[in-house]
This record gives C-alpha cells, sequence and structure tokens, in this order.
C-alpha cells in the first residue's frame, strides 16, 4: 500500500473538476507526476499541482494506492469519481459527484458532500461523516439506470431525490431526508434513519425502503399490508409493512406481482 | 461548388452505373462535375491502392426535424457512458462540437457522413406543418445534400380525396404541398393507422378502415400510387408500412407490395420502380408470438425478387441501444408497454404524428438477434442489387454511424459467425432464422449499388449523385482498401469504411484520413412541381386555415425561402 | 397610405398567436393599429413606438454612469470580456428569434460559455420530466379538433395566456369539436381560485405543493385500487369522479403550469403528470402540454438540443463536448456557487426574475444585457446592448408552446443602425475569431442569410 497525500494550496476562484482524483488516476505514477495530471477550471485546462502540493507515490495499481487530501475540498468536483479500487480520504468536504460512476474501492469525506454523490455508483463504498445535498445515489438525467451497487452511507442527513431509479445497492442515510426517496426505483435499498418530509417511494416499481422515524406525508398509492419484525443496519425493530407506489405498474414474477416494499418503524 | 480541376489518380474504380469494377483508372473533376479528363494542372489525389467508389446516398434516415429533435431532446443519456463523453468520433481541429451516439447532434450528422464517404441524405419523414423546423436543422447540418419527404398517407385532404376517388385532387394537393414544405416526394408511414391513433386506434391490416374517414390502408396506397405517377415525380411513393415490428406481419407485407403489380412508372428522371418499401426488415417477421418469432426474410424477397417495379432498404438492427423515432404513433406507443421507457409522442393536426422511445437491441434477446439476421438475410436474398439499399432505418434499427458494419456482415460470413457465437441463445435465433446456413459474400461492386447506383435511381437522382460518369456530381469517395487484396480480417473492411481515406464533394475536398477538413456547399433538393391551377385544392386548403382546422395562419405555413439556402430546384411540369 | 399586414405573429405569450393584423404607417417607421391580439399583445405592439428606445450601447464609466459607445466598441468590449473569462455564462432568450439562438451558440462555444434559458426559472422542471418519462404531447389544433376533456393543472390561461382559450382549449369549435365550449368539460387543478378555475366544471382546490401525491391518487384510483380518504386536501370521491372524466373522454388533455413547476419536488410533478397521461392512452387518448410563458422560449430549446445535443444548461467549457446537468450548470445554481466569471443576459430581464442573492453573485464579474429596451438588468449591467425586437422590427422562426414552428414578420423598419441578435452575434463571433486568429465557421447553409433583409409587408 502507498499513500498519496495532497495537501490544498489554493482555493479556486471557480470549482475545480479534480476528475483525476482517483487511484485508477494515480497508479503507477509519482508524486511529481500526479501533480501534472489535468483537471479543469472552466475552460482553463489546470493541473492538480495547481491547487494542492502532492507528497508520496502511487502504487503499482488503485487497489495499492491510498490518496489522503488533507484538507478542504468544498471547491472540488469529482472526487474519487468512476474509480474502481483503492481508497480516497478527504479531511474536510468535498463538492459535487463524489464516488460518482464508482465502481470499487472505498471513499471517506469526513466533511459535507454537495449533490450528486454517488451518481449512477455500481460498486464499492462511500461513506461521508457529514451531510450530503441533493442527488444522494441518484440517476443522471434522462438515464433509467440508477445506482446499481455498492453502499453509500451518510452519517448526517441529506436533501431531495435520494436512489432516483436506483437499482441495486444500499444507501444509508443516518439523519433525515427532505422529498423524493427511490423515486422511479426498480431495486436497491433505502434506509431512513431520521424522519422524511415525503414522496416515499413514488412511482416505484421494485426494491426497498426502511424509515425508522416518521414519514410526514405518505404516499396515496401505498398500502399497509402486515407489521413485521425486522432488523435493518443494526436496529430491531417493528416495522409497518406498506406495498406500493400502487399507482405504478408492475411486474409479475412467477405469476405474482412485484411490488415495492416499504417498511416504516410503527410507533411504540 | 469548387472551381478548378482535380483528378482522383491510380485508384480501384467501383463504378456500378458503367459497370466499373475495380479496373485501375482516374476520376477528373473539373468545376464540381465528373470530366473526361483535366489539365496537367489539376490537383492530385493519390488513390493508389485504394477502393473509389461516387459518394454515397443514403434512400431513409431520420436526421432532422421535429422527432429527431425530440429524440435528442429526451436522450441527455445518448451523449455519455458513465459521464464520459460518448462520440467517439468528436473533431478536434476546432470545429463545431459534436454531440450524442445514436440521434447525433446536426454537426456531428453531417461530419459522419461525411467520414464515411456519405454526399446525400434523404430525410425520411416531414410533419408538413412542422416543416420550417425540418428546413431549420437541414440548413444547419454541414456538407451533406438533403432533402425531406413530406408525410401524405394520413393527411386529411388526401385520405378525403381519395375516398371520393378523385386522384387528379390528390395529384394537385402533394404539388402544392411540396412547393409550400420545399419537400422531395410522398412518404407514407403506416397508410391509415397514424390518422386512426389521434383516437388512440391504429389500422393494422390494410383493410381495417380507418375512423371518420371511410378508406382503407390498401386504398391510401393505390391512390397515391396514382397520383405519384400522375404527376411523373423523381421519386417513387416511399412506404412505410401497416402492422410495423410485429410477429407475423409478413403476409400484410407481401399484400402490401402486390398493390404495385401493373403499375408503371412515369417520369423522366430514370425511375423505374412505382413503390419504395422501405426498412422491410420491421416487415418480414412470421410466427404467431414472441416465442416463435422468426425470420420470413426469404418469402418476403422471393416475391421482392420477381416484381421489377418495386425498390427496398433494409433497416438492418445492428445490436446497439439506439432511439427508435417514426411517425407511427401507435407502433410507438406499442413499444413503449413492452419495454416501458420513456415514450414521446406528437400528433400533429390534420396531418400526421410521431413517436419516439429508447431501445436497446441486445443480441442475447432472441427476438432482438432474430431481427439482426433478418435484415442480413433480405440483402443475402436480393437479386438485383440496384433495387435493394443498405439502410438502418436510422436511428430505428441502429445509427447510421453503423452501415460499415452492417456491410462487413454482408461481405463476410466469418463475421456474421463471430456475432453469432458471441450470442447467449445463438442456437436459438440460428432455428429461427436461415442466416447461420448462407454462405454469399456480397462484393464491393454490389455494396456500390446498394449504396450508391441504386438509391440514386430510385429517387430520380441517377443522372447526377451516385456514380462517376462525366456530367455527373464531382463526389468521389476513396477507401484505404486494397480491391486486389481485400483484407482477410472483416473488421479492417469496417474500419476502412468508417473513415474515408479522402472525400470530395463538388469538387471540394471535405475528409482527409479520415477528419473533416472542409464544410463544404451543403444543398436543399427539393421538387418544384408546375401544374395547371385546381381551384376546387385550392378553396379546400384555404378553408382549412380560414375555418379553423389548422391553428396556424396560410400566410405562415409555407417554409420561407431564406430557411433552405443553396436550393438546388428540380422541376417537373404536369401539362393540362 | 398606412399598410394593413396580416399573418403577424404576437412576440409576447407561449401561445404565439398569429393572426394579428397590424396597421402601420406608410414609411414603416410606426404602428397604428394592432386588431385580434389580446391587451397585452397589444400593448406590446404599441411600446414598440416608444421614442426613448435606446438606439447606441452603453458602457458604464468608472464614476458609475452610463454613456452611449459605438457598436464597435461594444462588440469588441463583448467578445474580449467573454474569451478572457474562465466560464461565462449567457442567459435568457425570452424574447429572440431562433436565428439568434442559433447564433449566439457559436460565440458560446468559442469563448467556452454556459449557455441558458429561461426554462432555467420556469419550465426547466418540465425538461427534467421529460428526460425523466418522455412526452406524450400534440399541436394545439389536435386540442381544439379533438379534446372533449381539458384539464388545466397548475395554469391560469384567462390571465397568462389570454387568447389560449379561445384559440386552442376552451371555446374554440373545431372539425370533432363543433359544439366548442359546450362539448369541453373542464377541470382546473389550482390551489387558488383563478379566472380559469373560475370557468371550470369541477375546480380542485389542492393543498399548496402537493401535486405530486395527488397524481399518484389519480393513477392508483385508475389503477383500480383504493385511496386514502383525503388526498393534498382533496377528498376521495371528487378525485375519482375527476378520473372518471378524464378515464371517459374521447380526447382528454392536459395542460400543466408553472404552479406544477414552482412547488416542492417540481421536475417530479411534471413526471407524474407524464406517467398520468400515458396510463390514461391505456383506456383513451390524452395528451399533456406545458404553458410555455413566452412566445419562442420553446426555441432555445430546439435549437439547442439540434446543435448541442440539450435544450438548457449547456456547458460548453470543455472544449470537446457539452455536459449539461441542471442543478450543477443550471444559471441560478451557477451563480450561488460563484463558477461563473462573465455573464450575459441576452433578451430577458434576470435583474427581475432572478433572486437578488445570484444577481449580488453574478455582480461580482462583467455583466453584459443585450435587450431592445431598458429593464432593470440593463441598468445594472456593465455594458447594455440595443437590439431589434423579433416579430416587431426582425422577422424570425420561433416555437410555439406546442413546438410548432412559426414563421414571425417583421411589421415596421427597424431602428436605424441597431442590429439584430443575430447580427450583433455574428459580429461578436466574428471578433473573436479575429482575436483569436482562427477562421469562423458559417457553415455554407448560414451564408445567404447572415444579414437578412427584413421583410415588412408581403
Ligand atoms: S394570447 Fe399571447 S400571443 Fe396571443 S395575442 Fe395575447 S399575448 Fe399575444
Ligand atoms: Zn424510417
Amino acid at each position: 500500500m502507498a499513500t498519496v497525500t495532497l495537501k490544498p494550496t489554493k482555493v479556486p476562484e471557480l470549482m475545480f473538476e479534480g476528475y483525476s482524483i482517483t487511484p485508477d488516476a494515480f497508479a503507477g505514477k509519482t508524486a511529481a507526476q500526479i501533480a501534472e495530471l489535468p483537471g479543469h477550471e472552466g475552460k482553463i485546462h489546470m493541473k492538480l499541482g495547481d491547487f494542492f502540493e502532492v507528497s508520496g507515490n502511487a502504487g503499482e495499481t488503485a487497489a495499492d494506492t491510498d490518496i489522503v487530501i488533507a484538507g478542504d475540498c468544498t471547491r472540488v468536483k469529482y472526487i474519487g469519481a468512476r474509480m474502481t479500487a483503492g481508497t480516497v480520504t478527504v479531511n474536510g468536504n468535498a463538492d459535487m459527484y463524489v464516488g460518482g460512476w464508482m465502481k470499487g474501492g472505498k471513499i471517506h469525506i469526513k466533511g459535507n458532500m454537495d449533490s450528486f454523490c454517488g451518481i449512477q455508483m455500481e460498486g464499492g463504498e462511500l461513506l461521508c461523516d457529514g451531510d450530503a445535498k441533493n442527488h444522494v445515489g441518484c440517476a443522471y438525467r434522462g438515464d433509467w439506470r440508477g445506482m446499481k451497487g455498492g453502499t453509500i452511507r451518510i452519517k448526517g442527513s441529506a436533501g431531495n431525490d435520494i436512489g432516483t431509479f436506483m437499482l441495486g445497492g444500499t444507501i444509508i442515510i443516518e439523519k433525515n431526508a427532505f422529498i423524493h426517496v427511490s423515486t422511479h426505483a426498480e431495486g436497491g435499498t433505502v434506509v431512513i434513519k431520521g424522519d422524511v418530509e415525503g414522496r416515499v417511494g413514488g412511482q416505484m416499481v421494485r426494491g426497498e425502503m426502511y424509515v425508522l422515524g416518521k414519514i410526514k406525508f405518505m404516499m396515496p398509492g401505498y398500502k399497509k399490508v402486515d407489521t413485521v419484525e425486522k432488523e435493518i443496519d443494526g436496529v430491531k425493530a417493528t416495522f409497518d409493512h406498506y406495498i406500493g407506489d400502487l399507482g405504478e405498474r408492475h411486474p409479475k414474477s412467477k405469476g405474482q406481482v412485484v411490488y415495492a416494499n416499504l417498511y416504516l418503524k410503527a410507533a411504540a | 461548388m469548387a472551381s478548378g480541376e482535380m483528378i482522383v489518380k491510380g485508384g480501384f474504380i467501383i463504378d456500378p452505373t458503367r459497370k466499373i469494377d475495380g479496373d485501375v483508372g482516374d476520376v477528373a473533376i473539373k468545376d464540381g462535375k465528373i470530366v473526361d479528363k483535366v489539365g496537367s494542372s489539376a490537383k492530385v489525389i493519390d488513390a493508389k491502392g485504394k477502393v473509389v467508389m461516387a459518394g454515397a446516398v443514403d434512400v431513409h434516415s431520420h436526421v432532422a426535424g421535429p422527432k429527431v429533435n425530440a429524440g435528442r431532446l429526451m436522450r441527455p443519456e445518448d451523449k455519455f457512458i458513465s459521464g464520459f463523453c460518448r462520440s467517439g468520433m468528436a473533431q478536434k481541429n476546432g470545429y463545431r462540437m459534436e454531440s450524442g451516439f445514436s440521434i447525433p447532434s446536426v454537426f456531428k450528422t453531417g461530419y459522419d457522413y461525411a467520414r464515411m464517404g456519405y454526399t446525400f441524405v434523404m430525410e425520411a419523414a416531414m410533419p408538413p406543418l412542422l416543416a420550417p423546423h425540418t428546413h431549420e436543422e437541414i440548413h444547419d447540418t454541414p456538407i451533406i445534400d438533403e432533402g425531406a419527404l413530406p408525410v401524405f398517407a394520413n393527411n386529411w385532404f388526401v385520405m378525403d380525396y381519395l375516398r371520393k376517388g378523385e386522384v387528379e385532387n390528390t395529384a394537385a394537393y402533394i404539388a402544392w404541398l411540396l412547393k409550400a414544405t420545399k419537400g422531395y416526394g410522398v412518404k407514407l408511414v403506416n397508410p391509415g393507422g397514424t390518422a386512426a391513433w389521434a383516437w388512440g386506434l391504429n389500422c393494422l391490416s390494410l383493410n381495417d378502415p380507418v375512423p371518420y374517414f371511410e378508406i382503407t390502408p390498401a386504398e391510401i396506397i393505390k391512390g397515391l400510387i396514382e397520383a405519384n405517377e400522375f404527376l411523373g415525380l423523381p421519386h417513387s411513393i416511399h412506404l412505410h408500412q401497416n402492422n410495423l415490428g410485429n410477429p407475423g406481419n409478413y403476409p400484410d407485407t407481401i399484400a402490401a407490395l402486390k398493390i404495385a403489380e401493373g403499375f408503371k412508372a412515369r417520369n423522366k428522371f430514370g425511375r423505374e420502380s412505382v413503390m419504395h418499401s422501405t426498412h422491410l426488415q420491421f416487415h418480414s417477421y412470421g410466427g404467431e408470438g414472441w416465442k416463435d418469432f422468426c425470420s420470413k426474410a426469404k418469402e418476403v424477397m422471393d416475391y421482392v425478387n420477381k416484381q421489377k417495379n418495386i425498390t427496398i432498404d433494409l433497416g438492418c438492427v445492428t445490436l446497439d441501444e439506439t432511439t427508435t423515432m417514426t411517425a407511427d404513433g401507435p407502433f410507438e406507443h406499442h413499444l413503449h408497454g413492452l419495454n416501458h421507457l420513456k415514450w414521446t409522442n406528437v400528433d400533429v393536426e390534420m396531418e400526421t404524428a410521431a413517436g419516439v422511445v429508447p431501445y436497446i437491441y441486445d443480441k442475447n434477446v432472441t427476438p432482438n438477434a432474430v431481427q439482426w439476421a433478418t435484415g442480413l438475410e433480405l440483402a443475402l436474398y436480393a437479386k438485383d442489387m440496384n433495387r435493394c439499399f443498405i439502410t438502418t432505418d436510422h436511428p430505428n434499427a441502429g445509427p447510421f454511424t453503423r452501415y460499415p458494419r452492417v456491410i462487413k456482415w454482408l461481405m463476410s460470413k466469418k463475421a456474421r459467425e463471430e456475432t453469432i457465437a458471441t450470442m447467449k441463445n445463438s442456437d436459438r435465433m440460428i432455428g429461427l432464422t436461415n442466416i447461420h446456413t448462407m454462405d454469399r459474400e456480397l462484393t464491393l461492386f454490389e455494396i456500390a449499388q446498394m449504396t450508391r447506383s441504386g438509391p440514386a435511381k430510385c429517387l430520380g437522382l441517377g443522372n447526377v449523385y451516385g456514380g462517376l460518369a462525366p456530367g455527373m456530381n464531382g463526389d468521389v469517395s476513396v477507401f484505404n482498401l486494397n480491391y486486389k487484396d481485400l483484407p482477410k480480417d472483416a473488421e479492417k473492411i469496417e474500419t476502412a469504411l468508417q473513415r474515408a481515406a479522402c472525400f470530395i464533394k463538388g469538387g471540394e475536398v471535405i475528409v482527409k484520413d479520415g477528419e473533416v477538413v472542409s464544410h463544404g456547399h451543403k444543398k436543399t433538393v427539393w421538387v418544384k412541381v408546375a401544374m395547371p391551377e385546381n381551384p376546387q385544392v385550392t378553396r379546400d386548403v384555404s378553408q382549412a386555415f380560414t375555418q379553423g382546422t389548422y391553428t396556424v395562419d396560410i400566410r405562415n405555413y409555407p417554409v420561407r425561402e431564406y430557411l433552405a439556402p443553396h436550393q438546388s430546384v428540380i422541376d417537373v411540369n404536369v401539362e393540362a | 397610405m398606412p399598410k394593413l399586414i396580416k399573418g403577424v405573429g404576437c412576440p409576447y405569450c407561449g401561445s404565439s398567436c398569429d393572426d394579428i393584423e397590424v396597421l402601420v404607417s406608410d414609411d414603416e417607421t410606426k404602428i397604428l393599429e394592432v386588431h385580434n391580439a389580446c391587451i397585452i399583445g397589444t400593448n406590446l405592439f404599441h411600446h414598440a413606438n416608444d421614442p426613448t428606445r435606446p438606439k447606441l450601447p452603453r458602457r458604464r464609466q468608472p464614476d458609475g454612469t452610463m454613456k452611449e459607445i459605438p457598436y464597435d466598441e461594444a462588440i469588441d468590449y463583448m467578445a474580449k470580456t467573454m474569451l478572457a473569462a474562465k466560464k461565462p455564462l449567457i442567459y435568457g432568450f425570452g424574447s429572440t428569434n431562433c436565428e439568434g439562438m442559433s447564433a449566439v451558440a457559436r460565440i458560446a462555444e468559442k469563448s467556452g460559455a454556459v449557455l441558458d434559458n429561461c426554462a432555467t426559472i420556469c419550465h426547466g422542471p418540465s425538461f427534467l420530466a421529460i428526460f425523466d418519462n418522455g412526452y406524450p404531447s400534440c399541436t394545439l389544433g389536435e386540442a381544439k379538433n379533438r379534446a372533449d376533456v381539458v384539464v388545466f393543472w397548475g395554469c391560469n390561461p384567462m390571465h397568462a395566456h389570454p387568447r389560449h382559450t379561445s384559440r386552442y382549449s376552451i371555446f374554440p369549435r373545431g372539425y370533432f369539436t363543433q359544439k366548442g365550449a359546450m362539448q369541453r368539460t373542464v377541470l382546473s387543478i389550482d390551489p387558488r381560485e383563478t379566472d380559469t378555475a373560475k370557468l371550470a366544471d369541477v375546480h380542485l382546490m389542492l393543498d399548496q405543493g402537493h401535486d405530486y401525491e395527488l397524481f399518484d391518487a389519480f393513477r392508483t384510483v385508475l389503477r383500480g385500487h383504493d385511496i386514502p380518504d383525503v388526498v393534498a386536501g382533496i377528498p376521495k370521491e371528487t378525485i375519482i369522479k375527476s378520473v372518471e372524466i378524464m378515464k371517459n373522454a374521447k380526447f382528454c388533455m392536459i395542460f400543466f403550469g408553472m404552479g406544477c413547476t414552482h412547488t416542492d419536488g417540481r421536475n417530479h410533478n411534471i413526471d407524474a403528470a407524464i406517467s398520468l397521461t400515458r396510463d390514461l392512452n391505456e383506456h383513451t387518448k390524452a395528451s399533456i402540454m406545458a404553458m410555455r410563458g413566452h412566445y419562442n422560449i420553446a426555441g432555445p430549446g430546439q435549437v439547442w438540443a439540434w446543435q448541442f445535443g440539450f435544450p438548457y444548461c449547456i456547458d460548453l467549457s470543455k472544449g470537446t463536448h457539452a455536459h449539461m446537468n441542471p442543478g450543477e450548470t443550471s444559471s441560478v445554481d451557477l451563480a450561488m456557487r460563484d463558477e461563473v466569471d462573465c455573464f450575459v443576459n441576452v433578451g430577458a430581464d434576470a435583474g427581475a426574475h432572478f433572486p437578488i442573492q445570484p444577481v449580488q453573485h453574478l455582480k461580482k464579474h462583467p455583466f453584459i444585457t443585450v435587450d431592445p429596451n431598458f429593464n432593470m438588468a440593463s441598468e445594472i449591467s456593465d455594458l447594455h446592448i440595443p437590439v431589434r425586437i423579433a416579430g416587431v422590427d426582425e422577422p424570425g422562426v420561433v416555437y410555439r408552446m406546442d413546438n410548432v414552428p412559426i414563421q414571425f414578420r417583421a411589421v415596421i423598419k427597424g431602428l436605424p443602425g441597431v442590429p439584430s441578435d443575430e447580427e450583433l452575434f455574428n459580429k461578436v463571433y466574428e471578433r473573436m475569431c479575429e482575436l483569436t486568429k482562427t477562421e469562423p465557421i458559417w457553415l455554407a447553409a448560414k451564408e445567404d442569410r447572415r444579414y437578412p433583409e427584413s421583410e415588412a409587408v408581403i
């Protein structure tokens, strides 16, 4: 294992598109070579070295490479996007598209993340100690193939559009979420440990949702079918089990109509 | 058009219009036209060891207009894969930005056709009310000459006249509409069925009556052939048949083709056909459902081969993720019900409709694999390659940028077998088709017939496009292929055809080593009919506007001159 | 002798009425009378006679005042400023013809700009819904000729599109709707009792912000399932009755407006409405349409879709490919996140229509307005360049709310020396090419109309 440390030296005037900050791009390169890797600030071609002091050489492969960003990346986009292996740790905030399209490896953001993190993620782990803005683990505009695999864990809260068009994988929001959870989803699992304003599972075809807090406005297309004991992410509880969205189409499997399942923690 | 002289030297010339098949020779161009010879100071293009053909002609492609754009607009994801820009061919040398895969932007459309040596492309369906939109896109598309076919077969005027048996009035209306829309010819899409779709219905068979119009698809087709030949237009009627895409549709297909029996082409443009049946692949299926869905290419081609007054194009499935779009509104709704992907629909008052749905042709899904085989089989069964043209019904069965791949499959059994071998259910597919038993490999001469001389003739443009005879347009494509020693590896054929070594249009070098180097001088080609005034039609048309079935003013309906610059107008005179 | 010009298009609202008759003075410089238009449209034409319309660009001086400068100087400043910026933002196009939108795209590409239009603050959510779910729609003539059930969801055409109801949606007698309004059942779904709601046979006064739930309830009922007793403040019986009306229609037309696009979950409201339309097509024929605001605000969506594949929020800064992701590349987000360093406001009033904070962010950098008139944006700009008014003294193509292209004509002669949007942008582009020592790319198709004659009388 080899660790590459990036120390932020300058705050970008516009946002810096740090699409090279991945173990895959760093693999096999020396610190000096890494500093030469490209990025964009608006239409200007920049290098990582323009914004970071790079120390440490990368490992032979992405899997052997750990990236540590020793500072804040509030104005850096695409950290760890499309990575397949290795790790990225940010000791601060990160901007949009963290772990977008990622296939493997692990990202740990110790601060907050902006929107579109884990967009169309296929595998790996994305952990955020703070809050995330909107579109956690969603699909790109127009694509019906959202998040397919991997795990996103947000220790704080998240905004709207969580897991839109999700097909697989797991999203855990440890605090609250605003609106639109698993909209249009056809698979995957979303766990909200806090409260949700509403629009949970709208137009959803298949997949699972767990809400441990309250849902302020239920979708009318969900129907309670039973009450079950379940354990989810280390929490054992009694859940009201709903199926839906009854307004949406649903496929059949072995002669049975398949619905999306919403498990809402039963009132004590 | 460039002035000055140019000579393409020493290539293997393939020109079916003059029955030249690989002879080494020169092509001389002067003032944008092919000539016998040029002076010694002419610019020399060295084509030694390379194949030289005319610029190619696409008879049917959806490249400009409202439904194409609806597809672009609704599919941002068509531009990216995993967040990466998808247009692999993007031009690097500072030309206009390229975008999109299955429904490329206008810039990419022009550039990509040019890179493959195409000089003329026919936009296959123009809704008349939206014709200014189609022309706006055409004038933003670089390089290629284009025409557009207005759709007629669900038009209220046409159905009304034909119901009453008024062929001359139909013809007068066609003449008016071609002029108003700067259109090229008579397109029929799901005759009657699209009109029925305005009420959510369809006409699947040739004898299903159209609601409210008391006419059948068969009568519409026959009436439009009669009107087309009455006018003597350069192109025959261009028919997208009823019952597209459904298992077991081939008897309907043959029944529709039979309507052409007994008609003779009447025109001054060298056209011999009276019906062009487009994307025949979608109409050549057997079976009762998706389980026994199979190819009936042989049955359909047996008929086409003996019926000399029809032409066809293939509509080959390329096994890509693409976007289907057609004026066949009910079909798109049906397709959306099968794949549940997003669905756009545009019904156009008085005239037509259109639908758009993304579609993934998956080689591991047996019906898709059968469709792939069916398209290729049609060509492999064809006897007269001058009546059978290569298309993918872009973007319906695949993007036009896959023509080189289709050609690879047609020219190499090995390439076909390699593709079959990658299919999960290859045995099932083989059982439902004939492709595996077919050994025929088309020659480059036959490919030139299918992409050049044939389509040009069928469009009535055989005197200017599709050949290298003196007097024709100075459009020449040069490919990195040694005719005497074609590569064993068919992939190399695909690569060579994807990016021309050189493409000359109107005597100007447009593409060099696969890259666009000039924007050339594109033209808009349309057909203007001069015929005696028909007071009834004039009155009927103006009433539709004043009495308010249309929602636009008649003064704003015809396409204004400036929207179609560099017009190449084909005059047709109809005597009183 | 004054001249009467017929078949004139009205350059105001998305109805884009093209049956206006305008009487102009003999010398074609004054509009004397306007017939057929509604009051808003009539006023717009008369306003073009305003003698105080700006005739020269104005540049802000070090002391804060605005000073008139020649066009060449303004063009040079605009070209240099945009080239120098790392990421300029071009926004607006509420009142520009398609020729202008096509021309501005060259500048945007050349300067690596983001290209956005007013949809970003009005019907942008509708685009997002179309991306996700498609758009089963039709032209307005279909509504007129066939629709026997018309639903207005979150829109009030009686106010915002005055002639919409008489030309297309409620009152006109069409081919299969000879009895006009008598034959149409009108539903209004709106939290307020608008003038349109008053006209409706059924008014569902839903709780503000709960459109999504209500659409879901409609869909659930349509599939034969039960729903809660009250959804979004509407009793179950009313929902069931409304669904029956839609389902039993011969042709059900749904118009939706900013009431849907401006509440929480924006795009999902439209998305659900599209799903409902789709579901209705299993039972009958149904169609849906966005009530676009301006007469050609559908235009940029069309022009830029054929040029770049995206209708709005188009980031061209990479030079190699276009990128679009509203939420990131949308004007207000770019401004709020300080992602742009130059702002060009064209044929719209960002000063009035944006919230105050994004305007404050944008004001940190060069701020340019291209507009025929003075407006809030022009008055806070560093440079204001006046242009002709499309549809009044400049002809061109516009796209009506149903994406029907209408070829607008000019009715009067333009102010001397004032260019059209297209001419201005072409000159800026030429200047950019000079400055960067590159060849301009006009495409053959454009050669003929780089500086079109205006055709006042036809
Ligand atoms: S309804 Fe709209 S387009 Fe028609 S006249 Fe009034 S403002 Fe103009
Ligand atoms: Zn077609």
